[in-house]
């Protein structure tokens, strides 16, 4: 197959959680606990979850915009979690991020031509090449080029979006992490800018890490998907396989939840009782069991490993486990 | 939004077409700062205070052409004599005449607020930036210093500076300046610390972007509202505090005609001659609301989600 880009091995990102008049450290917030996954060249990962599930942490933690407690982040076979901040900000142009809410990440008092070309002025371009590449780029996502000289509040939230896809494309990255790109835009809307994004990734053969929490988003654009619950990734197939035939309780309740436009179709709805248990004092063993309909003794005491099942079929499950270990 | 569609042939021969296009375009490109300064034009009440410093600035500047009198010229025989028209604000106990001395002493209050501000502004800001993005220790240290100056009153903390120093205009300044730091380091640093979470400055950062850069053009032009507002109205507390210390007798030195020290002069008169305190006083007020009145109008203007 193709070659990973990106390999993440046993990331963990836990927050200190403070209190007390001297600030000690009181506990912690196991946002993303012991993830790995390997995203190869050209291809999308999805990667879906309940909102507080860690995966704008994994994300964000993969660029290292916020650090990683602990684990491995290897971009093109070179590990980037011990690179010093020059080397880094060096490598920043090859890895780009897009974010969620189109409002807050452009800088309102910047104009439109100038959030594009400061990428490519940091790395090193002269004007001219600047205005002439701002100038493609804006054409490349679908605006025109006297938009250059308006301001983020005279856009709306698609074509802010699209904006910030120009600027994260200036530098001709490999891999961006999209934040839940859509999930601020209208419906409408929302099909536009993946549809620009998709043919982005054909056009310059780029790799996605899709975060989102809306399933028919990532069925829409992933080649393969990850479910994340509580911090940890339950379940990481293609995409045809997890949605047909889903293997952890928590990506079938999940699939269930999700309407179908058919009002005659009866189907099996799998309502999880309880909440989310807080990413501050995890449940023991495996962290879904305070809510699995199919929880077994061994669930509650240790935590199941993050397996192949099938080719390309990962589970972290005890009913899909060697029943020898 | 109508947006007119050009030739987008006419605009490639063009060599400069996206200028071109800013000013064909039928959409006004507003910049954020001028859609502030339309909504302050707007203002009643601070173009009230506008017009007020105004009054002074050009008083201040044309001194010497506003009168004849020099404002250190005593005239024994013509002591407190009642504004006429030879005296318009009549003349103090060795007959200076007051007005020369209210129009000179426009410059020194002035002078003050320029320097005492834009030095605490300096500072303040130096010293709010580094704690609020950097944080850590630097940032508890930087916090300390400022609760510490600022759990003085601080009219003492001016005094106890000018008793180090010494008594003198130029002190006073400086102690203005230093009591001032902590307002503005402290408003920035809480500027500073909401705007490091937000996404554009994350953004900045995923993009490669040194820490400097991210501050010079991410973090300082989005805290400018609040610091323009707190630098007018701080402009009023300066003048006002030099106006004290000149009372006290720990600013300007006489002859200098500073309104603080005018006061403090004919204190003693204040039954026989009331123009001497009336005029100095009135000046003072009037200068320190036009402040306060910009300062409100700019804080509405920039920055809407200040108001109360």
């Amino acid at each position: 197959m193709q070659r990973p880009i990106l390999e993440v091995s046993h990331l963990k990102k836990y927050f200190d959680v403070r209190g007390g008049i001297f600030g000690k450290k009181v506990g912690e917030v196991k946002a993303v606990d012991d993830v790995s996954f390997t995203v190869h060249e050209g291809e999308i990962l999805g990667i879906v979850g309940e909102s507080g599930c860690g995966k704008s942490t994994t994300g964000k933690t993969i660029l290292r915009l916020i650090e990683p407690t602990e684990g491995e982040i290897k971009f093109e076979g070179q590990d980037i979690t011990s690179l010093n901040y020059e080397a880094m900000r060096k490598l920043r142009r090859d890895m780009q991020i897009i974010f969620q809410d189109p409002y807050a990440s452009l800088n309102p008092r910047h104009t439109v031509e100038k959030i594009i070309s400061e990428p490519l002025l940091i790395h090193g371009m002269n004007k001219q090449e600047r205005k002439s590449r701002v100038r493609e780029l804006l054409e490349v996502v679908g605006l025109s080029s006297y938009h250059a000289s308006r301001y983020p509040h005279q856009f709306s939230g698609g074509q802010r979006q699209r904006i910030g896809i120009a600027r994260a494309l200036a530098n001709h990255p490999k891999l961006i992490i999209c934040d839940e790109p859509v999930s601020a835009l209208d419906v409408s809307v929302q099909s536009q800018i993946l549809n620009l994004m998709e043919s982005l990734r054909d056009q310059f053969n780029l790799t996605y890490v899709f975060i989102a929490h809306d399933l028919s988003v990532v069925k829409h654009i992933s080649d393969r998907v990850g479910v994340m619950y509580l911090g940890r990734l339950v379940e990481l197939t293609d995409k045809d396989k997890l949605y047909d035939d889903p293997k952890h309780p928590y990506t079938k309740a999940l699939l269930s939840a999700v309407p179908l436009p058919d009002p005659d179709v009866e189907k099996e709805r799998i309502i999880l009782e309880g909440d989310v248990p807080s990413p501050s004092n995890p449940p023991t063993g495996c962290a879904f069991h305070t809510r699995c309909p199919m929880a077994m003794d061994i669930c509650k005491d240790i935590r199941p490993s993050f397996e192949q099942v099938e080719v390309n079929h990962f589970v972290a499950c005890h009913l899909y486990s060697d029943p020898a270990q | 939004m109508k947006i007119k569609e050009k030739n987008p042939k006419l605009n490639q021969n063009n060599n400069n077409p996206i200028d071109q296009q800013m000013e064909q375009d039928d959409i006004q490109v507003t910049s954020p700062w001028k859609d502030s300064l339309r909504q302050l034009r707007k203002n009643r009440f601070a173009i009230a205070g506008l017009i007020i410093i105004l009054f002074f600035v050009l008083l201040a500047i044309f001194a010497p052409l506003l009168t004849s009198y020099a404002y250190d010229k005593t005239d024994i025989v013509n002591r407190l004599q009642p504004p006429s028209g030879e005296h318009w604000f009549g003349t103090d106990d060795v007959g200076r005449d007051i007005f020369t001395r209210i129009a000179y002493g426009a410059r020194i209050s002035l002078q003050v607020g320029i320097f005492a501000v834009s030095g605490a502004l300096l500072f303040g800001t130096i010293l709010g930036i580094v704690a609020g993005y950097y944080g850590r220790w630097i940032d508890m240290v930087i916090s300390r210093v400022f609760d510490i100056l600022l759990a003085f009153p601080s009219i003492l903390l001016a005094i106890a500076i000018v008793a180090i120093l010494g008594s003198s205009l130029e002190n006073a300044l400086i102690a203005i300046a230093i009591v001032n730091i902590p307002i503005f380091g402290r408003l920035i640093r809480s500027k500073v610390i909401s705007l490091r979470e937000e996404e554009f400055v994350m953004a900045a950062k995923a993009q490669g972007m040194k820490n400097g850069r991210i501050i010079l053009h991410h973090i300082l032009p989005n805290s400018v509202a609040p610091i323009i507002v707190q630098a007018t109205l701080s402009f009023g507390t300066a003048i006002l505090e030099a106006a004290a210390l000149g009372f006290l007798g720990l600013g300007a030195q006489p002859p200098t005609p500073e309104w603080g020290a005018m006061l403090a002069g004919s204190r003693d008169f204040i039954q026989l001659a009331p123009w001497t305190l009336i005029f100095p006083g009135v000046s003072i007020m009037l200068v320190v609301l036009g402040f306060n009145l910009i300062g409100d109008g700019l804080r509405d203007a920039l920055d809407p989600k200040m108001k109360n």
